[in-house]
């Protein structure tokens, strides 16, 4: 059990460390989305820090989206997703293990930044540390739904729009509870119920999207 | 008694057997509904008693409140096909997820169209990123997602459980899109319109509130075996029982 997780996670990452630009590109897209956000307004830092946190949760949002295709695509299209179908270990940890490796080399680096495109926000320190905080618990989930909308897709020749249209309306609590949580921040409130409610949602996406997206990879084998 | 009912719904899962059932039951649904459409809209229409602060304008609600209830309704009767799909491996359930995503978008859309028409003379705006308002957009886009997948996908079969997964994965999300949008919005501002919240309603403005609920039903059962029949024939067109009806010769 815990092998199978190992190996795989083991092998997306080498995977991921010898691409290394392509690693890099997801990034950049990110600080790029989310920094051409002040060029395209009336720069004022009270604007700025309203607008802060949201446009870079939406930043992070459009990263997953387009980064995410990349889970399964070249496996589905080598042959070797139909392998780990067929392997007698379940399924869903190959899938946990993919998305945590996705998650490590896409979500981990966004939370890691991040911090750098609050200072271009005007944001202070704690509102910093919150944003970062949100991210931390709520990029996992999008990785984790991502991957049902990708394998969903995967089968299909031109399936980034349709991916697109399936999983951005599921992320619609976590940008909420994610931007939102840093408002309230700002605000001086407490922030650990919202804080709570992410990771009861992480906790929930954990248990039931890896499940959800081994049976979709199977529709998609089938075809 | 119970053994009649399976029997009924296993012959329903066949479909030469559901086409011709269903043929037989469409004209009743459909009649049903119109009349009591009739019933209720006069009644809510003409006869319900003028609102106090609202005035006639609240009479929408016998058009935006089933059609809302509706939408809410009608994702989870996709999703239960879709499950029975899934599970059981049925192509009549993956018939019904599939064809019950039309027919859910379009009354969300309603309740969305007529909910910002109603706006406008009480609130004074067409939208307001209002609980209710923002998580009845999200449900239009879900039913659009599923739209587009069944859309994109060119095996019949393997859209039906494709769409069956997405109908459960939204599901066991809409719960949490609701009261995410919900307890967002209570915890950062309140309320910020009055919304139509008062749990006592005049009985006479209730009726026909309910009658329509119930039209809507019957109507949306009769649409949706409507466009499973036009699915089914679709995907078996080339099968026997398919080329022997007899509106096919």
């Amino acid at each position: 059990m815990i092998e199978v997780i190992w190996a795989t996670l083991r092998r997306d990452l080498l995977l991921a460390v010898r691409n290394r630009t392509e690693v890099a590109n997801r990034l950049l897209f990110f600080v790029l989305v989310a920094a051409v956000f002040p060029l395209g307004l009336d720069v004022e830092k009270g604007l700025l820090q309203a607008i802060g946190p949201s446009v870079v949760w939406v930043s992070a949002l459009l990263a997953t989206v387009l980064s995410v295709d990349s889970l399964f695509r070249t496996d589905f299209e080598d042959g070797s997703l139909e392998q780990m179908a067929l392997s007698p270990q379940p399924l869903t940890l190959v899938v946990l293990a993919k998305v945590l490796a996705h998650w490590l080399v896409t979500g981990l680096p966004l939370v890691v930044i991040s911090p750098l495109l609050a200072l271009l926000f005007n944001l202070p320190g704690t509102d910093m540390a919150v944003l970062a905080g949100t991210l931390l618990l709520g990029t996992p989930v999008l990785s984790l739904l991502g991957a049902v909308g990708v394998a969903l897709t995967v089968g299909l020749r031109r399936g980034g729009v349709v991916l697109t249209l399936l999983v951005l309306p599921l992320y619609v609590p976590v940008l909420v509870f994610g931007a939102n949580t840093v408002h309230l921040a700002a605000a001086g409130a407490d922030t650990s119920a919202p804080f709570y409610i992410l990771g009861a949602m992480l906790a929930l996406a954990v248990t039931l999207a890896p499940a959800a997206t081994a049976a979709a990879l199977r529709i998609s084998l089938n075809g | 008694m119970f053994r009649a009912l399976v029997n009924f719904y296993h012959r329903l899962g066949s479909p030469p057997h559901f086409y011709r059932i269903s043929g037989k039951w469409i004209p009743w649904l459909i009649g049903i509904a119109l009349v009591m459409i009739a019933i209720g809209w006069t009644w809510g229409l003409i006869f319900a008693p003028t609102d106090y602060e609202q005035g006639d304008a609240y009479r929408i609600i016998y058009i935006h409140v089933p059609a809302a209830w509706l939408s809410m309704f009608a994702y989870v009767c996709m999703a239960a096909a879709g499950a029975m799909g899934l599970i059981w491996r049925m192509k009549m359930a993956e018939v019904m997820a599939v064809t019950a995503a039309p027919i859910g978008a379009g009354f969300t859309f309603l309740a969305l169209a007529s909910g910002s028409i109603w706006g406008k003379p009480m609130w004074g705006t067409w939208w307001v990123w209002d609980a209710r308002l923002t998580s009845e957009l999200v449900l239009l886009f879900l039913y659009l997602g599923v739209i587009a997948l069944d859309n994109a996908i060119e095996d019949r079969r393997i859209a039906g459980r494709a769409v069956g997964i997405l109908a459960l994965v939204g599901v066991v999300n809409i719960p949490i899109i609701h009261y995410s949008v919900q307890w967002w919005y209570t915890l950062h501002q309140g309320p910020t319109v009055t919304k139509f919240s008062s749990p006592s309603i005049y009985w006479s403005m209730l009726v026909p509130l309910l009658i329509m609920g119930i039209a809507f039903m019957i109507f949306f059962a009769g649409a949706w075996l409507m466009r499973a029949r036009n699915e089914l024939l679709r995907r078996e067109a080339s099968k026997r029982w398919a080329r022997e009806l007899p509106e096919a010769s």
